[in-house]
This record gives structure tokens, sequence and C-alpha cells, in this order.
């Protein structure tokens, strides 16, 4: 307890503010565990130096005391188990709901991308060989691909409160961590795989988002924000960047 | 004791083990202060080195991790302390193959050299990190050392892979054939109940390792895709020719890489326990519980990998399966502290006597108390739900710094105070011996213990720097300098080690042919070949004025 109000008053020494729906349960029980844990490395470490200076021997314990020890350590792993598993399980076993709002996040040496499927609500198909950053084409959709034509794609992952999102993990390159502290959410980008988490953002705000896994010397640049704004503001903001990239995609064509 | 270069007595290929254990954890430690030194001056030329650019700083934690795992914590506790003693510990006369032991020693020096290589081809030494996840690391313009470093790392982890298997070999055969008669299952040290797991393990494990090397090293010159999917881009161009997964290197490599770290830290329980016995005056109570736990830890060990992939893209049930595994050797590890705390606690009961603290004692109480701490992270990080937060973040730096890093380097040092007088006829100097031990384990404990903040902060491993584009991390960089700080003691508290064991070697106090009063056969005089007839362990009996009763003496004898 000492030291976990220690950590709060050093407060840059424990989680950063949580802003999501799940992060309220990782969050309570990242404390018990640290807690638990804390109290029984200074009980043996108690144990270990009472033994050191212990002088008088003359009585043992006796194996009930022992076993009792060694029942109750189980008896606490089995309650991190099953509370940890419960948690995982409703974030992790079940899909996403049917209204969640789909976004696409890509990682490629040392940058995020962000893709929204537009009014269609459906990703247009991409192909690697037409992947020209340069051009304004970073993820290489396939213009012959009608459901591209309204796909917005941004560096900023922009996300309404309060609704939940199913992201969609795809990496061009290397394997990439999508790590974002804030909504306790991680995942990696593997190529050649579509992976999805869900979670909702709930509080308004900006929250870093990081690579956590190696991916080459750009790996600690790799880095974009995530902004939590209010639904409304966020309707506004795509349908701006909507019109900005049929603007943008006008002339091409 | 003369050293031979090119011999094949077992004892003398323990040193050169452990000479060679002594390069690599010299310079993995030169690298790590590098590595500490640029993360809080990131814009400060440092000397000889200069400026660090990013990809150096990937080069030294791919190079410092290579090096601690596979040539210290590796070689040392296991091939390195076998070849020392544990053909005496079993009352043979050498090892099964004594010329293979040669040949597995060289193998090892190859691979270090070749490793140690990298750092002067063009590009420098591999970025990919010890695990060199593909593509990153089976692509060669993925990044700078990616080309010709890479190809040195895998032909030097390859040729570590034999060099681990025919040393893992030469164990298994020794401990089962070459046992003295009447050294049974039950008589036999805990120190060679760990080499028959670990060896155990080594040839399973590194056996899917060298598989997984050869398919990257394929993959990368012989037009194979194994592990890059199909339209993989990397550097601007397509690289993916079939469709391979770089899932697959993570189960092949952890599949290894879990086990490894048991490999790394069961001879260290093994040598705890028996010290523990020693300086107590006391039996190890449960010595059968106590061995079969070890062999469990080992067992349960090859179906845990998985915790290392919980963000990885991994079916979320097989989260909860591996988690659940994971938990499971929480339960014979704790019984190994339990056993010995209340070994601690009933020292020298009927002898009379209480603890007795000599370095090698001491060494062995700051495993254990590394051992615990670290350990009691472990069920955090199996857990996929808080896994996801703390996954590669230094929260996990932290955790296998102190179970595995900490707890195996105080080890070996028990070890090394502890069976010095077998290497150099003298002991190890005590005064400096005790120095050196409480330097460390204040400077150990205050390297790793704030790292475990630092995670808790968000903060990623492998980051050259802490701030970055989106954000900067500066609530940590008063935790991060102190880390530093206690690196620099801690890593200059080990000079002490090594001028004790340069003035000791020369000029150190000649040992008595039993200087630790033992029980064990590594301790026998070179006469004593009678059959075994009791247990590894039996101090506390009230038979002649010392309390003890060793191996190698006879039951006859004392009637």
């Amino acid at each position: 307890m000492l030291l976990e109000a220690l950590c709060i008053a050093q407060s840059h020494l424990w989680l950063p503010p949580n802003g999501s729906l799940h992060g309220v349960a990782v969050d309570r029980l990242m404390r018990w565990n640290l807690i638990a844990i804390c109290i029984c490395c200074l009980a043996a470490h108690f144990w270990l130096i009472a033994a050191m200076l212990r002088h008088k021997r003359d009585q043992t314990r006796s194996t009930a005391f022992r076993w009792t020890i060694l029942a109750a350590l189980c008896a606490m792993y089995i309650w991190m188990a099953v509370t940890a598993q419960h948690l995982w399980a409703a974030s992790r076993y079940a899909g996403p709901s049917l209204e969640a709002m789909q976004v696409e996040v890509v990682g490629e040496q040392f940058q995020w991308y962000f893709r929204y499927p537009g009014p269609d609500a459906a990703f247009g198909s991409t192909r690697p060989n037409l992947v020209d950053a340069a051009a304004g084409n970073p993820l290489g959709i396939d213009s012959r691909d009608a459901r591209g034509q309204d796909d917005v794609v941004s560096s900023v992952l922009v996300l309404p409160a309060g609704r939940q999102v199913d992201l969609r993990l795809r990496s061009i390159d290397v394997i990439h961590g999508f790590f974002v502290p804030g909504m306790r959410l991680k995942e990696n980008t593997v190529p050649g795989l579509v992976l999805h988490v869900h979670f909702t953002p709930t509080t308004t705000g900006t929250y870093p988002i990081l690579c956590s896994q190696v991916c080459g010397l750009g790996h600690e640049r790799m880095q974009a924000v995530l902004s939590v704004v209010s639904p409304a503001e966020f309707d506004t903001w795509l349908a701006t960047r909507s019109n900005a990239h049929a603007h943008a995609e006008a002339p091409t064509r | 004791m003369k050293l031979r270069l090119f011999t094949t007595h077992h004892r003398t290929l323990g040193i050169l083990y452990l000479l060679l254990s002594l390069a690599a954890v010299t310079i993995g430690t030169l690298l790590s202060l590098v590595m500490r030194i640029h993360r809080v001056w990131p814009d400060s030329s440092l000397p000889l080195v200069g400026l660090l650019k990013p990809e150096d700083y990937l080069a030294l934690v791919t190079m410092h991790g290579t090096l601690m795992i596979f040539f210290v914590l590796t070689i040392a506790p296991q091939i390195g302390f076998a070849s020392l003693v544990l053909p005496e510990q079993i009352g043979a006369r050498s090892m099964a193959f004594p010329r293979l032991n040669a040949i597995a020693f060289w193998i090892a020096a190859a691979a270090l050299v070749l490793l140690l290589a990298a750092f002067f081809v063009p590009k420098g030494a591999p970025i990919s990190g010890w695990t060199s996840y593909p593509p990153l690391s089976a692509v060669p313009a993925a990044g700078p050392g990616e080309g010709a470093g890479m190809d040195l790392w895998l032909a030097s982890i390859g040729l570590f892979c034999l060099s681990s298997w025919l040393a893992a070999v030469n164990l298994l055969a020794t401990i089962l054939g070459e046992r003295r008669a009447g050294m049974t299952w039950s008589r036999l040290p805990m120190t060679v109940w760990a080499w028959l797991v670990t060896s155990i393990l080594t040839l399973l494990v590194f056996a899917v390792l060298l598989a997984a090397i050869v398919l990257l090293f394929s993959d990368r010159h012989f037009g194979s895709s194994f592990f890059i999917p199909a339209g993989d881009l990397v550097n601007g161009r397509i690289v993916g020719r079939g469709d391979g997964s770089p899932l697959l290197w993570l189960h092949l490599f952890w599949f290894f890489g879990h086990p490894e770290v048991y490999i790394a830290v069961l001879p260290g329980m093994g040598l705890a326990t028996s010290l523990f016995a020693n300086f107590a005056r006391r039996r190890v109570p449960g010595y059968r519980v106590m061995a079969a736990m070890l062999v469990a830890i080992g067992l349960l060990g090859l179906v845990v990998w998985g915790h290392h992939m919980f963000v990885s893209g991994m079916n979320p049930y097989a989260g909860t399966a591996f988690a659940l595994t994971t938990m499971a050797i929480t339960v014979p590890s704790t019984v190994e502290v339990l056993g010995w705390l209340s070994m601690l606690w009933d020292a020298g009961l009927r002898a009379g006597g209480g603890l007795r603290f000599p370095t090698p004692m001491l060494f062995a109480l700051g495993f254990l108390s590394f051992f615990i701490a670290g350990g009691l992270t472990g069920p955090i990080l199996a857990q996929p739900a808080l896994d996801s937060y703390l996954h590669n973040t230094f929260f996990v730096v932290a955790h296998f710094h102190m179970v595995m890093a900490m707890a195996g380097c105080f080890s070996i040092f028990a070890g090394i105070y502890y069976w010095f007088p077998l290497m150099t006829g003298r002991l190890m100097n005590e005064t400096l011996g005790k120095l050196h031990f409480w330097l460390s384990i204040i400077g150990a404990w205050g390297t790793f213990f704030p790292m475990h903040f630092s995670g808790l902060a968000g903060e990623p491993r492998h980051y050259e720097r802490l701030a970055g584009p989106a954000t900067s991390f500066s609530g940590i960089v008063a935790n991060e300098r102190g880390i530093t700080s206690a690196a620099l003691f801690l890593a200059a508290a080990q000079l002490i080690f090594l001028w004790n064991i340069f003035v000791s070697a020369l000029r150190g106090r000649i040992a008595s042919p039993n200087p630790w009063q033992a029980t064990t056969l590594e301790w026998a005089p070179p006469t004593a070949y009678a059959p075994i007839n009791r247990g590894p362990y039996e101090y506390e009996i009230a038979v002649n004025e010392m309390n003890f009763n060793p191996q190698w003496e006879s039951a006859s004898k004392q009637e």
C-alpha cells in the first residue's frame, strides 16, 4: 500500500491515465496483483533476513506451517488466474459488437497509417505493388475497386468517445507493435495477417501511439497520436477529410 | 594448475568455458553501459564510441542480449560448472566423451568470435534483437546490420546450437552411464539433477532453434519463404515470394526461448540447494520433492512458450491455455522457495550452529532474493489481460533481468567462489568477496528494480531515447538516470571480482582438501574410490566432531 501511495504521488511512475472502458478493470486488476506480489516479496525477504539473524535455534517450524503457506499462495495464484482470465475472455473471446466503428491500422517502417472505410462502410482492396507514399497512396489502395474510392487515410487516429471501435491491424513490411498506453491496448501488426482488436475509448483527449516491437532503425520514432473527440467533432473531422480526399483525388483520375 | 589449451581434461575445459563466459560477460556489460548512458544523454558523444545512431543502439541491444543469454547464462551454469565438477560429483573419472567436450568448447569459442565479428562487417551488427523476428531478420534490406551482420549472427547461433547439443549429449551420457557404484538417483547432488533436466531440455529445444535458424538462413539466401508472407513490401521492394508466416518463427523461437530461461536458472537452483545445505549444516528437507520440482519446472517449461506471444496475433483461447500452463509453473517454483526458506530457518538445529556466511553463501542468498523478486512478477506477466499492457515494456526487462540475469549471475558468482579451490588450489579472498557481494546486490537492486516503474509508465523496450514524436516520457527521466547511475555502480563493483580472481589465483590462501566441509564428491581426496552408500547432504549427524558425513566415506568406517 505504501509503495502504491508512493507511486501515485510520483504519478509519472505509474500507469498513465486510462481513457478506455475496459481499462478501468485492467487498472484495478493490475493494482491488486501488484499489491499481492509486493506483500509476498516483502514477506519472503523478512523471512529470509529473520533466518539470517536468528541465533537461538531451539524449535523448528512444523511442516503443517509450510503446507499452509503453500496452500495460501496457490489460492492466490488461482485467484490471479481466474480474475485475469475473466477479463481476458470479456475483452477478447467475443468479437466486436455489430455497431462497432471499423478503422484499419497499418504499420510500415516507420509510420502508422489509419484508414476509415468512408460512407460505404467497406475498405477497398489494396495491393503491395501500388504502394507509393510519394504519390499519395501509402497503403496501395486499388483505384479499380469502387469500395476504396471513399476510403480516408490519416496519419492521426481520431475516434469518437463512447463508441466501440474494431481495429483491423495490418503491416506492410515487418512486425510492428501497436501500443496505446492510455487505452491499455497492445497488439502486433503482422505482415500477411489481418488481426482484430476492439475497445471503447471513453475519455476525450490525446494519447500517444507507440511501436512496441522492434522494427528497424526508426523504431522509437514510429509514433502517432490518438485523438479521442466528441461524436459531433468526429463527424465534422471525417466529413472534412472525405471532402479533402475527394478533391485531392479528383485531378488524378 | 597449468592451463593447457588443447586438452580433453574436463576440469581444464570447465575453466576454459568459464573464461569464455567471462570474456562474453565483460563485453556484454560494457555494451549495456554504453546503452544506459546513451538512453539518458542521447545527444552527447561518448568516448571511444562517439555519437550513437539509432541503429547503433539497436545493434548494442542485440549483441548484449545474444552474448549474455547464449555465451554467459547458457554456458557458465551448465557446461561450464558441469565440466568443472560433474564427473567428480557422480564419482566418475571423466566425462563420457572427453574429446566431444573439447570439440564442443572450441565450437562455442568459434561461435563467439563469429558473433563479435558482426561488429566489424559493413553496416555493423544486426538490429533485430536477440529474438530476431522476421521479416526484419529475413530481409537484408530491412535495416542496417541485417545483411552481413545478420548472417554472422545466424552462423554464430547455429554453431552455438551444435555446441550446446554436443555438450548436452555428453552431460546426459555422463549422468546416465558414468555414475559410480552406489550413486543412486536419490544420492545425486541437486546440481546433478539440475544438469540432468537442463541437458534434456537442451537436446529438445536447441534442435528446434537450429532448424529455425536453417530455415531463416534459407529464406535469406536460397529463395525460400518460410517466414516471409506473400506480397511483403520491404524498403520499396516486394520480397514475399511464397506465403510464409512470421508467426511460425515466433513459435519455433519461443519453443526454444522459454526453456532456455530454465536452462540458465535451474543449475543455479541446484547449486543454491547444495550451498544452503552446506552452510546451514542441514539436510535438504524433502530432497525427493525438491528434485521432483526441478524436473517438473523443466517439463512444464516446454509447454509455456506462448506466454511470449499474447499480443502476437495468436488465438485468444491459446492465450488462456498458455496462461494456465504458465501459472502452473508457479507451484513447483513456490515449493522450491519455501523449501529453501525453511532450510535456512531451521539451520543447524541439532548441530547447534546457525547459518554461516562465507562469500559463496552470500551469493546464494542473493540468488534467492532475485529469484523471489523476479519470479513474483511472473504471475502478472503470465496474464494476457495484464501482459497486453506490460508486454515489451521495461516491466518485462526488469522481470527477466531479475529472475534470469541477476539470479543467474549471482548463482554463477556463488559457484566460482565455492569451487575456486578446485580450479586453483587456493581460496578467494573473503574480504574482497564480501565487499563484492554487498556492492553488487545494492547495485543490482538499484539497477533493475526501478525498471518496473518505467515499464508501468509505458516505456517500451528497444527505445534509444525517451522523447519521441508523440511522447516525452519526461516523468521517468529521473528514474532512468538513477538506473544508469546504479548500472555504472554495479559494473564498477565487478572490478573487485576481477581483481579478486587475479590476486587469489596467484597469491590466495592455500585451500585445505575440503575447505567448506562439504559432503559432495568433488571435494573427495583423489584416492577415494569406494562405492557410494550415503546421500549427498548428510549434515547435522553427530558421528564425528565435524557433524557431517561426506559421500566418499564408507559406512563401515564409521562403525
